[in-house]
């Protein structure tokens, strides 16, 4: 029995082929040749090699809850995805991202469906594009780490850059809303948006017609940028160029099979009739699967890679501070750069360092100068009440003086009187002595 | 267990190398009923490839008059050297040189822009130390464009100038690898695919051919060479083709700019008086297996080592080297697997929680010391209070003592003055008296 085998996407190889050979006819001469040299294998040894690593693709689905986007993919890949109906009442727009292995001839894929959970049910849907623009970013900053490493192996990464956005309308047959213009314009800049009208089996073909010029009016005279399918490459440039026509898709999903007249195929049965989903006249869903997996897969995947990517990375590169030198000057030099930007980097370190240690002495001065008046007052407090103490010392000294000066003056009169009375006493005493 | 059914649908019909129908198990697949389309997936890498064009960089070293020249213009079938554009070999140089030369060919729809890097003069000085240096200065110079191209804010167009493929002429002495030879490719195994040949193979008869690959083979196990190896495939059958070309290594090969006559046939070879030695036939050199090898089947392996292998080896130094600047080496271990803007993020953080720790520390000092001093400054003021009140107490003792010794004071004085006051009303009295008894005649 064969194990599981995982394959990884051969993304950066074939992309890095995509920035290498624009050709440029310095110095180049054309050489004709002599015979069969072989060559001619190369596209052959490429893709060869590219089937044996596996491919790689990722969707991510933008709608209501209950508009059908699990459905299309269940009917896109002619499989049953596990999948639990969401419910109305999330609290945000949470995304949910599920990895499928799948096979067909020789051709593996591994096929992510993102998911996106809960999206229109609030009341407030202000912010209901952020989640979804921050799983992009997310995986576009993860490639961008990988790509920033210094041991990488970029030949082995699991790219998981959403590569195509469905975007779902909902079938009012009247015009866009305005959570749609808005999610819409955020994220045409950060990944390819497919526009589709979901649930078409609800709009009349006369309907559908206004409906789809009302909508790519619409667009325009925002300036969302959808996903053009490329014209520049003459085998598909004719069916790119008329699907570009057809857009939005007015798709309808089922995995149901019913039988119409001896074929049995995928079709919502209703009382009045029955919508066939492979039937061009019901609907685009055949025009849908042949743009977007049989066509222009690869192109959608090199577009993620060359533009959006691209945007990204130089957007964020720019945040840090980096820039390319001016092309006059010295030749970009990464080493360079990574050194100014460490230099400036450490001295930036150093300097907030610095400056808290400065934050420190201070408050420390603060603190001590504080205390140093604190210090002050209360010596001069403690100056007072000496004072105080003297002056009250003193005047008790000076009662204490005036109390004995006056004892002392007591004294002398009662001495005085004592002497004047003994005086007179021996007078008395002599007159009663010569008595 | 999932059965998936393999169908090839009508329009793939461009890969003719590979197998056409087979029935896997697989668990986990999922089961697709009906066409989905992404096998076509290959056919749209096929058409953007061929509509992008192809690169490729070959490299020849070798001594003076070892044919390289020759050999490329009979490997691509065109005169890449010609009167109009001489080869290096024409040209006398005195040192080593590296020189380029670009052409464009096209071949079944595929464009292929080949560059030709020749390198004259090697080994050909007396001294010839050192003389692989200019090689290894272009090689790296090539990454290093590469690598300032990718690192750009811009990116646009990244050309790919980087060396996929060197071809080591040895000369064919029948003996064995000459130092020059072994320090060469010593030197260059791990910055680019090297691919040992043989030149001008006529000169050996088919035992001394083998013989000499035998010998070349051991010595290059012997210093450990890595020279560019084939990888496996999943397919039975091309490995057993990839089996084979090992043994022919290192390939044997004869070049030729001239088309000769052989049994009607026009074919490119060298007219000998004793024979013709074809080029292009297996019997008679490798030359066959080399073009097939390099060109049909190998070429994008080539390419990808060298971008997977060789340039990777070249963009971590660098990178590291710019990285581990003014960083403890004991700790640069760790931080390959990091971009140095990673590298940068984490210091920074780790210099953050280290300044939160010393601005905690230095807070708990400083609060201890103020703490300090503000149970100081308490101290003192209690100090002072007590003594105030002390003194308080004093003074107001003091006072106390004062107003009693007043009030003693005032009673003693009171009662001094009444008594006086009683003396001087008995004196008066007693004076009345006399003056009474004088008066009365009592006077003798």
């Amino acid at each position: 029995m064969f194990s599981p085998c995982v394959r990884f996407s051969h993304c950066h190889q074939v992309l890095n082929v995509l920035f290498v050979c624009i050709p440029q006819n310095e110095g180049k001469r054309n050489l004709s040749l002599g015979g069969h040299v072989g060559f001619d294998s190369l596209p052959d040894q490429l893709v060869s090699k590219s089937v044996t690593q596996g491919f790689c693709f990722n969707i991510l689905c933008v709608g209501e809850t209950g508009i059908g986007k699990s459905t299309l993919m269940n009917t896109l890949f002619n499989t049953m995805f596990e999948n639990e109906e969401a419910s109305h009442y999330q609290n945000g727009v949470y995304l949910r991202p599920r990895t499928y292995d799948l096979q067909e001839s020789n051709v593996q894929l591994k096929l992510t469906i993102v998911d996106t959970v809960g999206f229109g049910d609030q009341i407030n849907k202000e912010d209901s594009y952020k989640p979804i623009v921050d799983y992009i970013d997310t995986q576009f900053e993860n490639y961008l780490q990988e790509e920033l490493k210094i041991k990488r192996s970029l030949f082995n990464y699991h790219d998981t850059r959403i590569h195509i956005c469905l975007y779902f309308i909902a079938p009012t047959g009247h015009s866009l809303k305005s959570l749609d213009l808005v999610t819409m314009k955020k994220l045409d800049s950060k990944v390819n948006i497919i526009p589709i009208i979901a649930k078409a089996d609800t709009v009349s073909k006369s309907e559908l017609h206004k409906f789809k010029i009302k909508i790519m009016s619409e667009l325009v005279s925002n300036g969302v940028q959808i996903y053009q399918f490329p014209t520049d490459d003459e085998a598909v440039s004719e069916i790119n160029s008329s699907m570009n026509a057809h857009l939005p898709f007015a798709v309808v999903g089922s995995v149901e099979e019913v039988k119409v007249g001896n074929k049995t195929v995928r079709a919502r049965q209703y009382p009045w009739g029955v919508v066939q989903v492979e039937n061009e006249s019901h609907c685009d869903f055949v025009k849908l699967r042949e743009m977007l997996i049989r066509v222009n897969m690869e192109d959608l995947r090199e577009q993620t890679h060359a533009r959006h990517y691209e945007l990204y990375r130089r957007c964020k590169l720019e945040e840090m501070g980096f820039k390319d030198t001016d092309p006059d000057s010295q030749p970009f030099s990464l080493q360079e750069t990574y050194e100014a930007k460490r230099k400036e980097f450490l001295g930036d370190l150093q300097r907030k360092e610095e400056e808290m240690r400065q934050m420190f002495v201070n408050k420390v001065k603060e603190t001590e100068a504080e205390l140093k008046e604190k210090e002050r007052e209360l010596h001069d407090k403690f100056e007072q009440l000496k004072r105080m103490h003297q002056e009250e010392k003193r005047k008790v000294e000076d009662k204490r003086r005036d109390l004995e000066e006056e004892m002392n003056a007591f004294n002398n009169k009662k001495k005085m009187a004592a002497e004047t009375v003994s005086l007179s006493q021996p007078l008395k005493k002599d007159k009663d002595k010569k008595k | 267990m999932y059965f998936v059914l393999v169908i090839i649908p009508s329009h793939y019909n461009h890969c003719t190398n590979r197998k056409c129908l087979s029935v896997c198990f697989f668990l986990q697949q999922r089961n697709l009923e009906g066409y989905v389309g992404f096998a076509n997936l290959p056919n749209q890498v096929y058409r953007k490839s061929v509509k992008r064009g192809f690169e490729f960089t070959l490299m020849v070293v070798g001594e003076s008059g070892l044919g390289k020249s020759t050999l490329i213009n009979s490997l691509f079938l065109t005169d890449l050297y010609s009167k109009d554009y001489p080869g290096p070999s024409q040209r006398i140089k005195k040192t080593v040189q590296v020189e380029q030369s670009k052409v464009l060919i096209k071949e079944g729809g595929v464009q292929l822009t080949l560059t030709i890097v020749d390198t004259p003069g090697f080994g050909d000085a007396v001294d010839n130390s050192n003389c692989w240096q200019p090689v290894i200065n272009y090689i790296d110079s090539k990454c290093e464009d590469f690598l300032n191209a990718e690192s750009r804010v811009n990116r646009r167009s990244m050309p790919d100038n980087r060396v996929h493929c060197c071809l080591y002429f040895i000369a064919p002495s029948g003996h064995g690898l000459k130092p020059l030879d072994i320090e060469f490719m010593k030197r260059l195994h791990d910055k680019v695919n090297v691919i040992p040949l043989i030149a001008k193979a006529d000169t050996l008869t088919p035992e001394e051919c083998q013989l000499f690959k035998k010998q070349i083979m051991k010595e290059i196990q012997e210093h450990k060479i890595k020279i560019y190896e084939f990888p496996d495939t999943e397919d039975d059958e091309d490995n057993k083709l990839i089996r084979k070309i090992k043994e022919k290594m290192p390939l044997a090969v004869v070049g030729s700019n001239v088309v000769v006559e052989v049994n009607g046939k026009k074919v490119r070879g060298r007219q000998y008086p004793w024979g013709v030695a074809e080029v292009e036939n297996g019997e008679h050199c490798d030359f066959t297996v080399l073009r097939n090898m390099l060109i049909r089947t190998h070429m994008q392996d080539l390419k990808d080592v060298t971008n997977n292998v060789h340039y990777e080896n070249y963009r971590s130094k660098k990178l590291a080297a710019v990285t581990c600047n003014g960083v403890d080496t004991t700790k640069t271990k760790g931080q390959l697997t990091k971009s140095p803007l990673a590298q940068m993020e984490e210091e920074r953080r780790e210099h953050v929680m280290k300044m939160k720790k010393m601005e905690a520390e230095m807070e708990q000092v400083f609060e201890m010391k103020v703490k300090e001093k503000k149970q100081k400054l308490k101290d003192s003021e209690a100090e002072l209070e007590r003594r105030h009140e002390q003194m308080k107490r004093n003074l107001e003792a003091q006072y106390k003592e004062l107003e009693e010794k007043r009030r003693v004071f005032e009673d003693e004085k009171a009662n001094w003055e009444a008594q006086q006051k009683i003396l001087e009303q008995q004196k008066l009295d007693a004076s009345k008296t006399m003056e009474k008894n004088k008066k009365k005649g009592k006077i003798f």
